[in-house]
């Protein structure tokens, strides 16, 4: 709740900052470095500047949030053939009294992206088409209509028709104060629906069969995110473009699907990201001269999918790898523990020492590879090295994890050959990997279920609680757990 | 076969539904039945899936509905709700249209009607079965956490609360949306396979639960497919392809010519129907 107050006051601002003074435009002023050009950025005085800013901030807001429903609902597409359905609207607004009005344009606009979205319905309900095609149509034929009518106004004489190309890739610089106050007013409208109506929302996207049967009025939902989705759309469209408005949608979304597992963090993550690629944009648009604000939009969005990708907490890449490695370094030191162990056993525990020779030979490596690995044990303190590092003797964690490692081992393979009648030279395999996944609770219900047996398939002692204790180590089986083994 | 598809006929062909009320020879009204089925037809794309269904169902019953694949089973349990456009015919549900008595039905739907990946976690979906009881607009109370958690605790899920449900394996969502469903506190229970893809120790879990509900007096109706477990687990049945069948007490319509009725056609499934009829 805290986050979306913040939010909330953060959109008010927002729409209160822009000047009403009206100064160069932002792309005229040519006389500076880049380095001059962003302190001139973050100094905020120019007002079209910070018009430009707030919008493109604003719409990364707006576009994020809608865009989170698009990709829970795996409607990515849908905002897609959206973003370009409502081109032929923007050019009839444009037409209405031949100047861009933010009203006229606003109004064509939303009427063509709902035409679209009416069309792809029809086309799903009265063809066997599916929706990839249907969206694939809407898209391309309304885009194409629009390019046509574009032309057209080109080639009629009269009208103010500078920064109507804009509309094609954005130039968040071309925003007026209108522009802004409408991008606010339906960032205002997005939020407040999606806050106060969270819990519709949520139920209608991820079960609508099941809202239906209580009684929710879930087509109106649907409907009236797609308004809301319409409304984002067009409202962003002359800071980010009629092409890449899509991707302001579908990519900080994505990005926060991948941080976090709950629908409430998705859209604050999702509204944060596109707030952060839209200053981006607009700031890389006005360093660069002129450059369009879309592309350097999108490539900011992407830039922090990248990161999410990579450095996510739960299923970023660099994460993921971490805890394999981390995992596999200590199934490799459990290993070593368990040739120590068997080492002892086959001298019957008679010593405590194991040289780095038995050791390597044991598991059939090189002596250095021993060495490496009796490192490793030493950096966990499991053993202790003897001066001349030849030998090594396990400390009490050491023998107490080498005796667990080995009781799974064992343990695993009667149940096995006892509980599921696999034979007994069949179990070996499948114990070198659930030994080291078993959990004290399993390995309890194990015993028990094997009568606390106390000798593998193998006729092999399997350690019990009483061995691991350190003092055990020289007999551990005088504990009552049989007799001594070795045979 | 014939004589329980002539009863349930006889008995729906009642002009008006017995639900408006019978005058008991004390005086008293008669509650009207959980569910109340009258000419039922549904057509996909004008292609009708299921024909004229009649049937009442008596209060307090365990209701298995079984029949062939595309006989129309989750479509039957779908039209009662509303959920698809009748042809022509009425459905009532405790005397009432189901809009008006849709806080009294629970609902399971087929697990695969979800996508596992949304973003909610365990206790989320659970929440969900209490917004049927919320004002629009209204966040769930501590109470229906409270609810939430108990179902949660009832299927053995309360540990997994957290877990986003995707992490889950199939058994242990099937029990998710039983919580749900359970956390909706209704009289009268659609389940659309809630056996489908579960582990055995899950479909004896389950099925104690469903018998317990039965036991407090509510009503279940159950699509399931498998038919050597249906005679065990339920005291009536709903015998569907595209028309009904049969429908009665497990007893009486669990037999070798309702069933060829049934599955006309599909000899293996008859031959292992016969097998499990004669092994007893």
């Amino acid at each position: 709740m805290k986050r979306v107050s913040g939010l909330v006051l953060f959109v008010g601002l927002a729409v209160l900052v822009p000047d009403i003074v009206e100064a160069a435009r932002i792309n005229e002023v040519s006389d500076s470095t880049v380095l001059d050009r962003a302190v001139r950025f973050f100094s905020f005085r120019d007002p079209s500047l910070r018009n430009a800013l707030a919008g493109s901030m604003l719409l990364g807001v707006c576009c994020g949030l809608m865009g989170t429903f698009l990709v829970v609902r795996k409607l990515s597409l849908l905002g897609d053939a959206l973003s370009h359905a409502v081109l032929p609207g923007v050019a009839l607004g444009f037409l209405w009294n031949m100047s861009k009005d933010p009203i006229a344009i606003f109004v064509g606009a939303t009427i063509a992206g709902l035409l679209g979205a009416g069309v792809v319905q029809l086309l799903r309900a009265t063809t066997k088409h599916k929706e990839d095609a249907a969206l694939g149509f809407v898209l391309a034929s309304f885009f194409g209509v629009g390019i046509c009518l574009f032309t057209m106004i080109q080639n009629v004489p009269g009208g103010n028709k500078s920064g109507l190309d804009k509309f094609m890739f954005g130039q968040a610089a071309a925003l007026g104060r209108g522009d802004v106050i409408l991008l606010g007013v339906v960032t205002v409208l997005a939020l407040s629906a999606i806050v106060i109506f969270y819990k519709e929302f949520a139920i209608t996207s991820f079960d609508g069969g099941f809202a239906r049967s209580l009684g929710m009025p879930v087509q109106a939902f649907h409907y009236s995110l797609m308004l809301l989705l319409a409304f984002a759309i067009v409202s962003s469209l002359q800071a980010v473009g009629v092409v890449l408005v899509s991707a302001m949608l579908v990519v900080p979304a994505a990005a926060a699907f991948l941080l976090t597992d709950r629908l409430g963090t998705m859209l604050a993550f999702s509204a944060v990201f596109g707030m952060i690629s839209g200053g981006a944009g607009a700031f890389f648009s006005f360093v660069g001269r002129n450059l369009p604000t879309g592309p350097f939009m999108v490539l900011a969005a992407a830039a922090v999918f990248a990161l999410a990708l990579f450095f996510g907490p739960r299923h970023g890449i660099l994460s993921r790898w971490w805890r394999q490695s981390t995992r596999s370094a200590r199934i490799a030191r459990e290993n070593a523990l368990k040739a120590i162990y068997h080492v002892l056993e086959d001298e019957g525990f008679e010593t405590e020492q194991v040289s780095t020779r038995e050791l390597a030979e044991r598991r059939r490596e090189t002596l250095e590879e021993a060495q490496n690995q009796l490192g490793a044990l030493r950096r966990h303190q499991y053993v202790t090295m003897s001066s001349d590092g030849g030998s090594a003797s396990l400390t009490p964690e050491g023998w107490h994890r080498a005796c667990e490692i080995v009781r799974n081992h064992r343990l695993w393979e009667l149940y096995l050959t006892n509980a599921a009648h696999i034979p007994a030279d069949h179990v070996h395999e499948d114990a070198e990997k659930i030994e080291h996944v078993l959990g004290e609770e399993t390995v309890r219900m194990l015993e028990k279920r094997l009568n606390y047996a106390n000798r593998d398939p193998h006729g092999r002692l399997i350690p019990g609680l009483e061995d691991m204790r350190f003092e055990a180590m020289r007999h551990p089986r005088a504990t009552g757990f049989g007799s001594p083994g070795g045979n | 076969m014939n004589r329980s598809i002539t009863e349930s006929r006889t008995e729906a062909g009642a002009i008006r539904p017995a639900s408006e009320g019978i005058l008991m020879n004390d005086g008293t009204q008669a509650s009207p039945p959980p569910l109340e089925v009258h000419d039922l037809t549904v057509a996909y794309h004008k292609r009708p899936v299921l024909y004229g269904l009649d049937l009442t169902v008596p209060a307090g019953s365990l209701v298995g509905i079984i029949g062939p694949n595309g006989a129309g089973k989750s479509t039957f349990i779908k039209a009662v709700m509303g959920l698809l456009p009748l042809s022509c015919g009425w459905v009532k549900i405790f005397g009432r249209s189901f809009r008006e008595s849709c806080h009294r039905v629970g609902y399971v739907p087929q697990r695969e009607s979800v996508d596992w990946d949304f973003p909610v976690n365990v206790m989320d979906v659970v929440l969900m079965g209490r917004y049927g009881r919320l004002r629009l607009a209204q966040r769930p109370t501590r109470q229906d956490r409270e609810i939430a958690r108990e179902c949660l605790e009832k299927v053995k899920m309360l540990p997994f609360a957290n877990r986003q449900i995707g992490n889950l394996s199939g058994g242990q969502q099937q029990r998710v949306f039983l919580a749900r469903a359970l956390a909706q506190e209704s009289d009268l229970y659609l389940m659309d396979e809630p056996f489908a893809g579960v582990d055995a120790a899950t479909e004896t879990a389950i099925i104690a639960l469903l018998r317990e509900l039965k036991l407090r007096g509510k009503t279940l109706l159950v699509v399931h497919h498998d038919l050597a477990s249906a005679r065990d687990y339920f005291d009536m049945l709903v015998l569907l392809n595209m028309r009904l069948v049969a429908f009665g007490p497990t007893n009486e319509v669990f037999t070798p010519e309702v069933l060829q009725t049934t599955y006309g056609g599909r000899l293996t499934i008859l031959t292992d129907v016969a097998q499990t009829l004669g092994s007893e």
